[in-house]
């Protein structure tokens, strides 16, 4: 009975989200003393997955595309072939869509959102966020097949002297019945959801054309761009950069927020970012209370110093 | 078309979380509860289909009688009925279970529950529906149409969105984008008089087969005091940044 890990790859290229559930599943796979399985999609080159403690590789070949029934069915088959008891999946937004399916045909308590390798494997508890990042609860899962989905950037990247095999899987694949008419995605930024640093702006920045410095930043630091609510709801940005306890949530290393006041619903959804920093005109701006660095001032002269010193110092280090 | 708003009944999102009972239960003391954020999206897609294609709402929580104002609002907002399931809700799959066993009976061509809710944010109810009832399923969901039997979503995924088409029967699992924010309703004098008369009805609950159990729960560590740096020092920032904080 091995581990079994769904690790997803987008243009045959493992995503950070997947070497990072596969680190998790080698956590626990070590903690009950048995190997891992990965199970992913049109990707041959398993060897990256081998750094991270996967043992074997099923490779699925699909020409249609992601569809959550299908690959739910999929993962299924793919568990019983196994033998596996534990399956491990991230937060993207398609892990979330599969794994309450997955659970049902398994018939598996899911414990989402994840944050560190079990406490102890029998019983089986894990700890997960609850209350929009304001608590932790320790769960048990208590039926015979588990599903951990594994918040990201909680567990981190941990490399694993060890090579992996890798091998054809055909499971039979049902018929897909939401059919995907078109893709909007744009493929030159990074997406809130797989980004190290956000960088995300509030209503004070007065308005959106003066978003090219919050862009400019992001670019220099290769992060993600997010907004706080009312900036979405004025349309000076595009709903899918609102983060927050009703909008996106972030778990980044780093979150710069620039003219957010901070009031709980937004704290709430970027808690989990591990380093805060606070750019804002007001000292008394709630955010500083749940930030690590801030700066008190006017973002409209401190941010383009700090791209300039952000520039400088990448020249340095380069 | 019949459809089902599944509502979550949940702490309003500015509520101090404490807990007792040896960090075992919630502490609802002094707590407001309202509909789950992603499901009052979900509703007023609803009433949308109902004032437009004649579609009838009806709204249902899984959960005690301390629900039922939550579910009023709901009526108030212009739901047909309510239902409640009467049992204290102790997790997903049980939750799925019972909604389930509604829909499969009562027979709903569309079922809008939300991502997720925000008190133990599983975000595994509507898939777990969509698994047990066997029907289609759009997570994520920011935009909804329907024609007779098929139907039209937007799915927001990580970087983008889908366009994606279906058919009925469907289970949804929406956030905001459903409807824009400026379109949530208060509920006015007349909506709340008219709740009261509309039938709200309680059900025994069918199974009750949980798969996890809630131990323990622990509030985040407070954190040290924030490190200011000057305007005028920013080399600073960026040397804490690289060095201490370690993230550039
Ligand atoms: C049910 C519910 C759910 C919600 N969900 C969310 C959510 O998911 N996400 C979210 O973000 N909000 C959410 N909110 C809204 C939240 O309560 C706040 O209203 C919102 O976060 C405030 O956004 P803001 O900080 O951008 O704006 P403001 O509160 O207006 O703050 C602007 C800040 O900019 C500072 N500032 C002004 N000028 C400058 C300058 N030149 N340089 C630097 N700083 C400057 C000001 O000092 C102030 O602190 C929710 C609210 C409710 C009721
Ligand atoms: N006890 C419940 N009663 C009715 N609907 C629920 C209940 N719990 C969850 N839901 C629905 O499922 C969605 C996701 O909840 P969850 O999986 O608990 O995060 C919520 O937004 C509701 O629409």
């Amino acid at each position: 009975m091995s581990v079994l890990v769904y690790t997803e790859s987008e243009q045959g290229k493992f995503k950070k989200a997947a070497l990072e559930v596969a680190s998790y599943a080698k956590a626990v796979a070590s903690q009950i003393g048995t190997s891992v399985t990965a199970l992913t999609f049109n990707t041959k080159d398993a060897s990256e997955l081998g750094k991270y403690g996967v043992d074997k590789v099923l490779n699925v070949t699909n020409t249609n595309g992601f569809d959550a029934k299908v690959y739910a069915d999929v993962i299924k088959q793919a568990a019983k072939q196994e033998n596996s008891k534990i399956l491990v999946l991230s937060s993207s937004a398609d892990s979330k869509y599969l794994a309450p399916l997955v659970a049902v045909n398994l018939e598996a308590g899911y414990a989402s959102n994840v944050v560190e390798a079990p406490s102890s494997t029998s019983p089986f508890t894990v700890k997960r966020t609850a209350f929009t990042n304001k608590a932790f609860n320790d769960t048990e899962i208590t039926s015979e097949v588990k599903i951990i989905g594994v918040s990201n950037n909680a567990f981190g990247l941990v490399e694993n002297a060890g090579s992996a095999t890798a091998s054809d899987f055909a499971p039979t694949m049902t018929e897909a019945t939401v059919k995907v008419e078109s893709i909007d995605k744009a493929t030159d930024k990074v997406s809130i959801a797989d980004a190290e640093t956000v960088v995300s702006g509030g209503r004070g920045l007065k308005g959106p054309e003066n978003w090219g410095m919050i862009e400019e930043l992001a670019e220099v630091l290769g992060a993600a761009t997010a907004c706080s609510k009312p900036v979405s709801d004025l349309g000076w940005r595009p709903h899918s950069e609102h983060v927050g306890q009703t909008g996106k949530p972030v778990a980044s290393n780093l979150y710069i927020a620039i003219g957010i006041s901070g009031a709980i619903q937004h704290l709430a959804g970027i808690n989990a970012s591990k380093v805060k920093v606070v750019i804002n005109t007001d000292p008394e701006a709630p955010f500083f209370k749940a930030a690590d660095y801030g700066v008190v001032g006017d973002a409209f002269e401190v941010v383009p110093q700090l791209i300039e010193k952000l520039k400088e110092f990448k020249a340095q280090n380069a | 078309m019949k459809i089902l708003v599944c509502i979550s009944h949940v702490p309003d999102t500015t509520s101090k979380i404490n807990f007792t009972d040896g960090d075992t239960k919630f502490d609802t003391n002094g707590v407001q509860f309202v509909i789950n954020p992603n499901d009052e999206f979900g509703l007023t897609r609803a009433m949308w289909f109902k004032e437009k294609q004649g579609a009838s709402v009806d709204v249902i929580n899984v959960g005690g009688p301390e629900t039922e104002p939550t579910l009023r609002k709901a009526l108030a907002i212009g739901a047909d009925a309510a239902i409640r399931v009467n049992t204290i809700a102790t997790d997903g799959f049980a939750v799925a279970k019972e909604l389930s066993q509604v829909i499969t009976d009562g027979a709903y061509d569309l079922v809008i529950a939300g991502r997720e809710s925000i008190d133990y944010n599983g975000g595994m109810v509507p898939g777990m529906i969509a698994g047990l009832t066997g029907a289609n399923f759009v997570n994520n969901c920011i935009g909804l149409e329907v024609d007779g039997t098929t139907a039209t979503a937007i799915r927001e995924i990580d970087g983008g969105k889908e366009t994606v088409s279906t058919s009925l029967p469907l289970i949804i699992g929406g956030q905001k984008g459903l409807v824009e924010e400026s379109d949530l309703r208060i509920p006015n004098m007349r909506g709340i008089m008219m709740a009261r008369k509309k039938p709200l009805t309680v059900t025994d609950a069918s199974t009750s087969e949980s798969k996890t159990t809630s131990v323990k729960f622990e509030k985040p560590a407070p954190r040290g005091a924030v490190k200011l740096v000057a305007p005028d020092n920013l080399d600073e920032l960026v040397s804490l940044l690289h060095n201490e904080a370690k993230v550039i």
